[in-house]
C-alpha cells in the first residue's frame, strides 16, 4: 500500500518534470524563473524601505482587478455615471467593497509610491548605473498621476467635475494653442458627457496598458543592474568563486517570504481603512463629491485629492497663471533629472555629510507642508507659507549640484553592513 | 556583375522605407487626433441661447447656461455703475486691452448697454465660478472692496465690470461672450448677429 503511493508520487513528479521540459523546449519558462526570481541575487541588507516596490505591484494588481469588476456596472455617461456609482454602492452584491477597495487603492498606491521614491532619494538609488531604472519609475509615476486624474472624473460628483475643469484649464495657460488645446482635450466647449466618455477610455484601457508596460521595463532594468541597498554598495563588485555576489541572497525564497510579511501588514492597514474610514475624513473621497456634477455651482472650496496637493500648492502660490502652471510642471518633472543633479561620490545618506542630510530633511518637510497647504483655503498667510516651502522644494533640486559636490562624505565600506538576527 | 551586397544602396533603401512609413503613420494619426475635436452634435448644442431680463430687479443677477458654463447677467444700478469708476490703478487690465470680449464691450462698463452686464461666470484663472459679492466693503473679501466678483477657489477678484484686480492669480478680465439685444429686454447670448 505504502509502496504503491510512493510509486504514484514519483510518477506524478516525473510527469510534471516532463511537462516543464516540454514547455522549456518551446518557451523559456525555467530560464525566466531562474533569471528573474530564483537566481536573482538581491543585497542581504535591504531594510523595511524595500517593501514598497512589491507593495506597489500588489496595489497595481488590486486596482486592475477591482477596476475590471467596477466597469461591469459603471456607466460612462453624464446622465448615468453618478447614479451607476450609487447603484454599485447600494444594490450590487459586495459592490461597496469593490468600489472602496478601488478608491482606497488609489490613495494607497500613491502612499507606497511616495515612500518607494523617498527610499530612492535616501539611498541614492537613482545614481549610476540606475538612471534608466529611475526614469522608468518616474514615467510610472507620471502615468499614475494621469490615471488618478482621469479616474477621479468618473464618479461625476461635483468635485470630480470642478477638479477636471481646473486641471484641464491649466493647458489653457500655454500661449497661442492653449484655448484650442483645452477644447481638444474636452471634445466640447466644457467638461461634458464627451469628456467623461473619453476619460473613461483613457482610464480603463490606455493608461493601464502604459502602466503595465512601464512596470515591466522598470523590472527589467532593475534585474539588469541589480538592486541598490541602504549602504549604496555595489554587491556585484565582490563575488564568490561561484560568481554569486557575497552579499547577495536569492530573491526567492528570501525576499518573496520577507515581502509577504510586508503584504500582511499592508493588507491589515488597507482593510482598516476600507472597513472603518473609507472616505478617510474627506481625504480619500472628498465630501463635495457626494453630490452630482453641477456645471453652474462650484464647490465652495476646491482641492484636489491629497496626492496632488503639494504641486497644487505651488501652482496657487504664484500670482501669474502661465508661470504658476509652468512651475507646477517643473516641480513634478525635476525628479527625472536627479541622477545628473546629484554630484555626490557616495549613494547612501548613511555616508553623506550634513549638507545633504539637511537638504533632504528640508525637502521632506516642505513636501508635506505643501501637501497640507494645498488642501487649505486661500489666505494671505497660507499663500506666503506656500511660497517659502516652494522655494525650499526647488532649492533641494537646483542647489543639489552645489551642496552634493562640496559636502563631506564618509568612506563607504566594500561590503554591506549587516547584523544577523 | 558582382556578388557583393551594395551596402550604400541597402542603407538608402532602409532610410527611404522608414521615412515613407513615418509619413504614412503621421497621416494615419490624423483621423484619431481629429476625432477628439468637438463633434457636430457638440457644436450644435453650443448654439446661442435667449434670455429675458424684463423680470431682473435692479442690483440682481441671473445665471443662464450657454455651452455648459454659467453666463452672469447683472442689472446694474446707477450706484453700482458709479462703483466701477475710480479704482483703475488697482486693476490689471482696466482698458480690457488683453482681455476677451466683443469689440462693443471694450469699455469701462464692458457692456452693450451699461446697465446690463453680461459676463461668463468662469474665472480666467482655472475656470471656477466667481461668487457675487456686490456689497462694497464686504468683509468676506476686504475692507476696501468696491463690490464685484470673488473667486473662492484661488482668491481672484473682479470689479462690477468683471475687470480683474492686481495681485490675484487670474490673468485677465472675465470673458464677455458675444451677445446682442433682440428687443429691449431680450438678449441673445452666443452670437452678435442673427437670431440664433
Amino acid at each position: 500500500m505504502m509502496a504503491s503511493t510512493n510509486q504514484t508520487a514519483r510518477t506524478d513528479g516525473g510527469r510534471i518534470k516532463a511537462l516543464v521540459g516540454w514547455i522549456d523546449d518551446r518557451f523559456p519558462l525555467t530560464k525566466l524563473w531562474k533569471e528573474q526570481v530564483a537566481e536573482y541575487y538581491a543585497p542581504k541588507n535591504m531594510n523595511f524601505w524595500y517593501y514598497f516596490g512589491s507593495l506597489a505591484m500588489l496595489v497595481l494588481v488590486l486596482q486592475i482587478l477591482t477596476g475590471i469588476f467596477l466597469t461591469m456596472n459603471y456607466k460612462p455617461s453624464a446622465a448615468e455615471a453618478f447614479g451607476s456609482v450609487e447603484y454599485i454602492m447600494r444594490d450590487v452584491e459586495w459592490g461597496w467593497l469593490i468600489r472602496y477597495m478601488h478608491s482606497t487603492g488609489a490613495s494607497a498606491f500613491f502612499i507606497v509610491v511616495y515612500l518607494h521614491m523617498f527610499r530612492a532619494l535616501l539611498y541614492g538609488s537613482y545614481q549610476k548605473p540606475r538612471e534608466l531604472l529611475w526614469i522608468f519609475g518616474m514615467l510610472i509615476y507620471f502615468a499614475l498621476m494621469a490615471e488618478g486624474f482621469f479616474g477621479y472624473l468618473l464618479p461625476w460628483g461635483n468635485m470630480s467635475y470642478w477638479g477636471a475643469q481646473v486641471i484641464v484649464s491649466l493647458f489653457g495657460a500655454i500661449p497661442y494653442v492653449g484655448d484650442s488645446l483645452t477644447e481638444w482635450i474636452r471634445g466640447d466647449f466644457y467638461i461634458s458627457d464627451v469628456t467623461l466618455n473619453r476619460f473613461f477610455a483613457l482610464h480603463v484601457i490606455a493608461i493601464p496598458f502604459a502602466l503595465v508596460f512601464l512596470v515591466i521595463a522598470h523590472l527589467m532594468a532593475l534585474h539588469e543592474v541589480g538592486s541598490n541597498n541602504p549602504d549604496g554598495v555595489e554587491i556585484k563588485k565582490v563575488k564568490g568563486p561561484d560568481g554569486i555576489p557575497l552579499d547577495g541572497i536569492a530573491f526567492h525564497p528570501y525576499y518573496t517570504v520577507k515581502d509577504m510579511v510586508g503584504v500582511g501588514v499592508f493588507l491589515i492597514l488597507f482593510c482598516l481603512v476600507i472597513f472603518f474610514a473609507p472616505t478617510m475624513g474627506g481625504y480619500f473621497l472628498e465630501h463635495a463629491n457626494f453630490e452630482p456634477a453641477n456645471a453652474l455651482q462650484t464647490p465652495p472650496h476646491i482641492a484636489p485629492v491629497w496626492y496632488y496637493t503639494p504641486f497644487y500648492a505651488i501652482l496657487r502660490s504664484v500670482p501669474n497663471k502661465p508661470l504658476g502652471a509652468a512651475l507646477m510642471g517643473v516641480a513634478v518633472v525635476l525628479f527625472v533629472f536627479l541622477p545628473w543633479l546629484d554630484r555626490s561620490k557616495v549613494k547612501s545618506i548613511r555616508y553623506r555629510g550634513p549638507l545633504s542630510k539637511f537638504f533632504i530633511t528640508a525637502f521632506a518637510i516642505s513636501f508635506l507642508a505643501l501637501g497640507y497647504l494645498g488642501m487649505q483655503p486661500v489666505t494671505p498667510t497660507y499663500t506666503m507659507a506656500a511660497r517659502v516651502f516652494a522655494t525650499v522644494y526647488f532649492a533641494f533640486f537646483l542647489l543639489m549640484p552645489w551642496y552634493t559636490s562640496i559636502d563631506k562624505t564618509k568612506p563607504v565600506p566594500t561590503r554591506v553592513t549587516y547584523h544577523a538576527h | 556583375m558582382t556578388e557583393e551586397v551594395d551596402t550604400g544602396r541597402r542603407h538608402f533603401l532602409t532610410v527611404a522605407t522608414v521615412a515613407t512609413g513615418a509619413v504614412g503613420a503621421a497621416f494615419a494619426a490624423i483621423p484619431f487626433l481629429a476625432s477628439w475635436k468637438p463633434s457636430a452634435r457638440a457644436k450644435a448644442m453650443g448654439a446661442p441661447v435667449e434670455v429675458d431680463v424684463s423680470k431682473l430687479e435692479p442690483g440682481a443677477m441671473l445665471k443662464v447656461e450657454w455651452r455648459g458654463k454659467a453666463i452672469y447677467v447683472v442689472n446694474r444700478t446707477p450706484q453700482m455703475l458709479e462703483g466701477i469708476k475710480g479704482h483703475d490703478e488697482r486693476l490689471r487690465d482696466p482698458g480690457s486691452s488683453e482681455s476677451e470680449q466683443p469689440a462693443f464691450a471694450k469699455n469701462p462698463a464692458r457692456a452693450l448697454k451699461p446697465e446690463y452686464l453680461v459676463v461668463a461666470g468662469v474665472c480666467t484663472h482655472l475656470g471656477c465660478a466667481p461668487l457675487d459679492k456686490f456689497a462694497p466693503g464686504d468683509v468676506t473679501v476686504s475692507a476696501d472692496w468696491p463690490g464685484g466678483f470673488f473667486c473662492p477657489c484661488h482668491g481672484s477678484k473682479f470689479d462690477l465690470s468683471g475687470r480683474v484686480f492686481k495681485d490675484v492669480p487670474a490673468p485677465t478680465n472675465l470673458v464677455v461672450p458675444p451677445y446682442r439685444y433682440l428687443s429691449d429686454t431680450r438678449i441673445l447670448i452666443g452670437a452678435e448677429t442673427g437670431n440664433g
